[in-house]
């Protein structure tokens, strides 16, 4: 049997899902036997591949280039779960909704700089209005929530995807664990 | 709390039989019999409201669901706490209590200690379906020991309650209506500056990050409403 195709993805998050997915230790090993990591910032493959057979998403949508990226990420993968609360709620990049991104990105980058107050408008992508979880632009599969979700938790549940078992989420994690 | 009579009444709750006198409410049966139903609202202690609809509970013979915590008992009622239906709906009040304010459990004090957190999890919500509201609220910290959040507020009433009903201060309240619905402390006042006696019953009672204590701030802030019906029992007997 060929090894399944494993993605990861780093949307607005602050990365801790990452760390936590890392966190598995020696059985990232066992991981490894069944699954290649075809796409993630731990590697260093640059275009999402045409075929995945589980993407774990960490972090909300934020920007138009988050929103470009899930809708691709959705497209070409088999299994999408939604990894940690960012994707799931939103959780600490949302804070900005009821703000709004001009006073946000004026107090990071006007008010509070002494040299050359500028709003960074080249590279950077736009940012949307409201931050929002990735179920609400894409289908999503399986929701792992979590702050991040252990590393336990990522082993159980990527261990049932793997193996087409049965997964009780609720019994894993929950919102802000 | 309702008034409970000496006539006994025979039920059925989940299939079991149950005997119960009259005026208790099919809540206090269930819980008599270890028959768990989910409540927000409800607190051992305090008066019914059935504010949250949690507890909403199928009676035979009824198209209507019916809040258990409010429901006196009826000789031969056929109850039902547990069905897909209601599993529905209760996880869709849960997931509209999570849209309508700015719930973040990860940074939120009551994070592992939060009633509105762990019914999530126990009726297996995963994700809010609902678009998320993001209000603009504001958190009153004017109090010298206590802060009001009100982004994490449910608006059960329990503040309200255990302020008017055992403290007898009645310094919460609600105004408003519907979405903007809101606690306020005496005419609208800040927290800080209101008859508010310090007695910190409200802090206890309140299920969520919406009352803390300020020197528990962290994600160390256990509640102990427990105390409230062994206070009802001793002022009872005196």
């Amino acid at each position: 049997m060929s090894k399944l195709k494993l993605a990861t993805v780093w949307l607005d998050g602050c990365s801790g899902c990452h760390m936590s997915f890392l966190d598995m230790d020696e059985r990232l090993l066992e991981l490894a036997e069944v699954a290649d990591l075809v796409y993630s910032p731990l590697v260093d493959a640059k275009e999402f591949p045409e075929e995945v057979d589980i993407a774990l998403v960490e972090g909300a949508v934020a920007s138009v280039d988050d929103e470009k990226k899930i809708k691709k990420i959705r497209d070409h993968s088999k299994t999408l779960v939604a990894m940690g609360d960012c994707a799931i709620t939103g959780n600490v990049p949302s804070m900005r909704n009821s703000i709004g991104p001009e006073a946000i990105l004026d107090r990071a980058y006007i008010e509070n700089v002494s040299a050359q107050p500028q709003i960074p408008c080249i590279v950077v992508p736009k940012l949307l209005k409201v931050v929002r979880p990735i179920h609400q632009f894409v289908k999503v599969d399986v929701f792992l929530p979590g702050c991040p979700p252990s590393a336990d938790t990522f082993y159980t549940a990527i261990k049932a995807l793997v193996n087409g078992g049965p997964l009780d989420i609720s019994a894993l994690t929950r919102f802000g664990a | 709390m309702s008034e409970v009579g000496t006539e006994v009444k025979i039920l059925v709750i989940d299939e079991q039989e149950v005997s119960a006198h009259a005026g208790q409410t099919i809540l206090e049966v269930a819980r008599e019999n270890d028959i768990h139903i989910p409540t927000l609202c409800y607190l051992e202690g305090l008066s019914n409201v059935g504010a949250c609809r949690l507890c909403l509970v199928e009676i035979k013979g009824s198209s209507k669901l019916t809040p258990a915590c409010v429901t006196t008992v009826q000789e031969g009622m056929e109850v039902s706490t547990n069905s897909e239906r209601l599993t529905r709906h209760r996880r869709t009040i849960l997931e509209l209590l999570f849209a309508e304010r700015n719930h973040i459990c990860s940074v939120c004090v009551a994070n592992g200690h939060c009633e509105l957190q762990s019914l999530g999890q126990e009726l297996g919500l995963t994700h809010v379906r609902l678009p998320y509201r993001n209000p603009d609220l504001p958190v009153d910290a004017s109090h010298e020991r206590f802060t009001a959040d009100h982004n994490r507020c449910i608006l059960c009433t329990r503040c309200v309650r255990v302020c008017a009903e055992i403290e007898g201060a009645h310094v919460w309240d609600v105004m408003g209506r519907g979405v903007n619905c809101t606690i306020i402390t005496d005419l609208h006042e800040e927290w800080g500056k209101s008859t508010c006696t310090r007695c910190g019953k409200c802090v206890q009672v309140c299920p969520t990050g919406a009352l803390f204590d300020k020197s528990k701030i962290g994600s160390e802030h256990p509640k102990y409403p427990d105390f409230l019906p062994f206070l009802n029992m001793m002022r009872e007997a005196q």
